[in-house]
């Protein structure tokens, strides 16, 4: 039961410090759950980034919910769950009620233009993180060559294509279950 | 009640219909608002605005935002539990089908084709980001040096997220961005 609350607790205060989206979490998640914690690896804190995108709902929570599950199975999950978006509701109920215009207020626009170029700082900083464990990771020969690769090709497909993330992360799940076999096969 | 079921009935939708973030919800608010008339199209917009500048994820902030206005603080929470009520049970069921099939070599071979896969769509979204922060309308040479400023402090320290989201958010006021 502890453990249930501290995982509220825990996803409650991410949720109190992510602005700007889903993606904006990362770097809060990293910081909690993998370096702070360690109840995540590297290479699962990429599986639960993985299994946040390319399933339906809002990243944030999938992620959340994926992160409580591994910790403290479904209730673990539920418990995340709540606790990332409690504060969330709170406070827009507070905003939508009190302040109709508070996005309308200078100081409050001028804080928020500063607030988006942290948030690409950040969201940057995870991309690096991700990539020296996930890609780089690796020893070398093939096993750096191939994730190299595919980093690639999605990096040029989600830059230049319309393809939904899914359907990225999709093909690449196939991909890496082909070559897989085809290795084990040899 | 009849307003508050439906309000959850309607974010269940879209929780299991909008794939890829809060924003991506945005169409489907704007299929909503023409359908009920619990807000308009202007109040979507002002919604957008106030989702992206409190804590939290953006579609939980949305659903809660449209949920007060529909039906108050009990809208609130219906609209909020039912966006996230199909994420919670199709996470837990992949989740749980994934320790079980942990050992499994497919597995294996999937995740190691998603990790860099997904590593390339975070990449893809800072990239976006930079663009739409750093170069959109115009190149904001202010933003530039802050940005300039952040990458090595975020790299090279172990300092909270935290910290670089208040800094920016006061030069942000200090400077006029």
């Amino acid at each position: 039961m502890s453990e249930t609350i501290r995982l509220a607790f825990v996803f409650a205060r991410v949720g109190v410090m992510t602005f700007g989206g889903g993606y904006a979490m990362l770097p809060l998640l990293s910081r909690e759950l993998v370096e702070k914690r360690a109840w995540l690896t590297e290479p699962e804190f990429a599986d639960m980034t993985a299994v946040g995108q390319c399933t339906p709902g809002i990243i944030g929570v999938n992620m959340a919910t994926y992160a409580g599950y591994k910790r403290a199975g479904v209730r673990g999950g539920v418990a995340a769950t709540l606790g990332l978006v409690f504060p969330s509701a709170v406070i827009i109920a507070l905003v939508a009620a009190l302040l109709r215009g508070f996005a309308d207020v200078p100081a409050v626009r001028h804080a928020f233009t500063g607030i988006r170029v942290a948030v690409c700082a950040l969201v940057v900083k995870t991309a690096v993180s991700l990539l020296k464990s996930s890609v780089f990771g690796s020893s070398g020969g093939l096993r750096r060559v191939v994730p190299a690769v595919v980093f690639a090709a999605a990096l040029a497909l989600a830059l230049f294509t319309n393809l939904h993330p899914a359907v990225l992360a999709l093909a690449s799940g196939a991909f890496g279950i082909a070559y897989s076999r085809l290795r084990a096969g040899k | 009640m009849t307003t508050l079921i439906r309000l959850f009935g309607e974010f269940f939708f879209i929780g299991l219909v909008s794939f890829g973030g809060g924003l991506a919800t945005i169409p489907f608010l704007q299929n909503l608002a023409a359908r009920t008339g619990w807000f308009t199209l202007a109040e979507l917009a002002d919604m957008i605005a106030v989702a992206e500048s409190t804590p939290g994820p953006i579609g939980i902030n949305m659903a809660s935002y449209a949920g007060f206005g529909a039906a108050g603080v009990a809208g609130v929470v219906f609209a909020t539990l039912g966006i996230v009520t199909p994420s919670v049970i199709v996470i837990l069921i992949i989740a749980r089908a994934l320790s079980e099939f942990r050992a499994s070599r497919d597995v294996e071979g999937a995740f190691s084709g998603l990790r860099p896969a997904s590593c390339a769509l975070i990449t893809a979204v800072g990239i976006r980001l930079i663009r739409a922060s750093l170069f959109a309308p115009e190149f904001d040479i202010k933003a530039a040096v802050l940005f300039a400023l952040l990458i090595p402090a975020t790299l090279k320290t172990k300092l909270h997220p935290l910290v670089f989201i208040a800094f920016s958010a006061a030069a942000g006021v200090i400077f006029g961005m």
